[in-house]
């Protein structure tokens, strides 16, 4: 191993296997322009839900609806965890990469799956949705894109798993990996399972698109299918949770609560979030209530629990960091006194607060299986998974860039004053984007739908004013929150190609936050306890978790009082 | 240490749990079983519950039966496309078929009478969405779904695809129209 290989960041201290870092640059990078490409979409396709606009036409909104939902969902996300999964392995375990021309050839791959599958839709001819649903055909392009993506990505797992047996090898660290890694390696075990369902379902349906195989069952399909596409946002999940537990290292030193509470944790989504493909089964034919209510409920809410338990130790163990600073008055002086102006923190605690009072609850009702009768294909599903994907891990991994700028990319963040704006416009416009849509969605407003008002219907329907009003709302702020977006953008985008180099301590910006040199938070006398308040480390944490469990419990009430409202049915 | 080092103590294992936490865990894990319980719950003591009864099917065979239907209880035709209006006998067996881009045919059903509603697609996967009541079901070429439904409020109800199905998706509508007792 030799030592030129790596580079030792004067500011985090943090080490980089130069192979790893340009891995994780070109990844990053790649990511980056599929988002500016997704969020143009984005920008289209909202314009034209928002009523009182209807930009497109409806051959060009479903084409652009497609490639938005494709590039967003799969390609800018599981991209930019390559990344991640590259620095959470090389870098945190200070270990060199493995086999980095296998990780160039997976690069290679995905990049060559994002440009076919790209180049079918804008043709016209796979304008078919993400989902692809059989027996409605794409050109074989569109599934070939998809299956090249998914054996580039899996390469690049294995050699994440093949960092962590080096690094165990070779000893580059003592005990075992840290939390973040933990995190990383659940993301990574999930993402095997849902490139493994991706293929089992992909390449039957790419033969049949070439006309190897003359039918694909339509129910197979979807049980299927769904192993691919909600596992893939279960990557998401437990990267952005290891994203959030980084971030609050890095900004505060935090340490995890107990090790054996967060990791359990992350334990619990590598058994139990994969069974999740249920949820969009709830009102298919062909299944039975009872592996309904087992799979939906992640075999009786297993996986909440865990994402509950995240919920409180994340925000938990960075108050108990800053009560050891000496911020114990009250109940919340530890959060007024966070670094709000810094987007590295702020855009990870808006992102902690969306995912789980918005995306979180929204998803556990409307994954109730009777409830899910009143919510199936309404524009509240978007509006669920809005929360999850974009306020959750798209925000966190834009918090995590503003530390990467300076640390892997050695240049200054340009603009830092609008940095400083950019995770609260983006959030907070997303926030609202989301709630109007499951409000327009809880009207009965469709997801993936033209015409609201159905002009060229032979029979039509009208939705109440209230509906339009939504999603007018849904219109307002979603341009917001891609302003937000494209601010994100141009700022790395600028920083990166263009920004100056950084050289001193004091050139770090955002990633400098002297609290991140800070020794690791020790345990005061008398335990994490005596810094807090009733006996308990983290007082204020548990109180805002007890405030999200009562909206939860209410939320949850109201929903199944709505559904006592519909017709009788069995 | 911080979470992204590895941990300070190797055996962390045996460090016993913060005590907000261990509250917290509790609570959350009763939320969860509460949550889950009321799923079977509401099969015994709810009135909307699907009953999952399916059947494997063909587009030809459906399309017969539903044929058969129109055949028997049309008692009008609508549009200038001369959609069937059905008029089925309460505690009949009741089809809609989807095909693009369209729900077929109209159907007229009695307020508080019972009905065992089929619904299958002919072509692709369709969304059967009944509004402004919002009920959603996912339809798929080659099943057949049987749902026993007692409409208890009266007026027009449309249906609506909320499953893309092309082009022509959202023009793919159809009618239910509850009517008061006996005509």
């Amino acid at each position: 191993m030799s030592t030129e290989l790596f580079r030792t960041c004067p500011e985090s201290g943090l080490q980089f296997h130069k192979p790893a870092e340009q891995l994780m640059r070109a990844n990053a990078v790649v990511a980056i322009v599929i988002l500016l490409f997704g969020g143009i979409t984005a920008l289209l396709v909202t314009l034209t839900r928002w009523p009182a606009v209807h930009l497109l036409p409806a051959d060009k909104f479903y084409q652009l609806l497609t490639l938005h939902g494709v590039n967003m969902l799969i390609f800018w996300i599981v991209t930019f965890e390559m990344a991640i999964l590259y620095f959470c392995s090389s870098t945190l375990l200070k270990c060199r990469l493995a086999t980095p021309r296998i990780a160039w050839l997976g690069f290679l791959l995905m990049l060559s799956g994002v440009v076919i599958n790209n180049l079918a839709v804008l043709k016209g001819n796979a304008s078919v949705m993400m989902t692809s649903y059989v027996p409605m055909p794409a050109n074989p392009n569109f599934y070939l894109g998809l299956i090249l993506f998914a054996v580039g990505a899996l390469l690049a797992c294995f050699v994440f798993l093949g960092t962590l047996v080096i690094a165990r090898e070779e000893k580059t660290y003592e005990g075992s990996i840290p939390l973040v890694t933990f995190g990383a390696l659940t993301a990574c075990i999930i993402a095997v399972f849902t490139i493994a369902s991706g293929a089992i379902i992909m390449v039957p349906t790419y033969l049949w698109s070439l006309g190897y195989i003359n039918n694909i069952d339509a129910a197979m399909y979807r049980l299927v299918w769904w192993a691919f596409g909600h596992s893939s946002q279960q990557i998401n999940v437990a990267a952005h949770v290891a994203v959030w537990y980084a971030i609050a290292a890095i900004v505060f030193g935090a340490r995890p609560l107990s090790e054996k509470v967060s990791r359990t944790a992350f334990f619990l989504y590598i058994a139990f979030l994969q069974l999740a493909s249920a949820h969009h089964l709830l009102v298919d034919p062909g299944l039975s209530s009872e592996w309904k209510i087992f799979n939906t409920s992640y075999a009786m809410y297993l996986a909440v629990l865990a994402s509950m338990v995240h919920g409180l130790t994340v925000p938990g163990s960075i108050e108990v960091a800053q009560r050891a600073k000496g911020y114990t008055k009250g109940l919340f002086e530890w959060l007024r006194k966070a670094p709000w102006g810094n987007p590295v923190f702020s855009g990870m605690f808006i992102s902690l607060i969306g995912f789980g009072f918005i995306g979180g609850i929204s998803g556990v009702v409307m994954g109730t299986e009777q409830i899910n009768i009143i919510i199936h294909n309404t524009i509240y599903v978007p509006g669920h998974f809005h929360a999850t994907v974009v306020i959750g891990t798209t925000l966190a991994f834009m918090s995590l860039t503003y530390f990467l700028i300076p640390v892997l990319f050695r240049r200054q963040v340009v603009m830092p004053g609008l940095a400083k704006w950019q995770p609260y416009l983006f959030g907070i416009g997303m926030a609202v984007f989301t709630l109007a849509l499951m409000a327009a969605g809880t009207l009965g407003v469709q997801r993936r739908h033209w015409d609201m008002a159905f002009a060229d219907s032979i029979v039509g329907f009208d939705y109440p004013a209230s509906a339009y009003t939504f999603m007018g709302v849904a219109g307002i702020s979603g341009v917001a929150a891609i302003l937000g977006g494209a601010i994100f953008i141009l700022i790395t985008v600028i920083s990166v190609f263009f920004g100056k180099r950084v050289e001193s301590e004091s050139s770090y910006g955002f990633a400098s936050s002297k609290l991140m040199k800070a020794e690791p938070v020790l345990v005061p006398e008398g335990g994490h306890e005596a810094a807090g308040k009733w006996g308990f480390a983290a007082p204020g944490t548990f109180l805002l978790a007890i405030f999200f469990l009562l909206i939860f419990v209410l939320y949850y009430i109201v929903n199944w009082k709505y559904l006592a409202s519909v017709w009788p049915m069995s | 240490m911080s979470a992204i080092q590895p941990p300070a103590e190797t055996v962390w294992w045996k460090r016993p749990l913060d005590k907000v936490e261990g509250t917290w865990i509790a609570i959350a894990l009763a939320w969860s079983l509460i949550m889950f319980i009321m799923m079977p719950l509401w099969h015994i003591y709810g009135k909307q519950n699907l009953s999952n009864e399916a059947y494997r099917t063909t587009p030809q065979a459906f399309l017969a039966k539903t044929q058969a239907m129109v055949d028997q209880y049309t008692v009008r035709t609508e549009t200038e496309a001369n959609l069937p209006v059905v008029r089925p006998p309460p505690g009949s067996d009741v089809y809609v078929l989807g095909r693009l881009w369209q729900w077929w045919p109209l159907l007229e059903l009695e307020k508080g009478q019972t009905y065992r509603l089929h619904i299958s697609s002919i072509d692709w996967q369709h969304g059967f969405s009944l509004q402004p009541v919002n009920v959603n079901l996912q339809i798929l070429p080659g099943y057949e779904v049987v749902l026993t439904i007692t409409p208890d409020t009266g007026g027009e109800q449309t249906i609506i695809c909320n499953e893309y199905c092309g082009l022509g998706h959202h023009n793919m509508t159809g009618k239910i129209y509850v009517t008061e007792g006996a005509q």
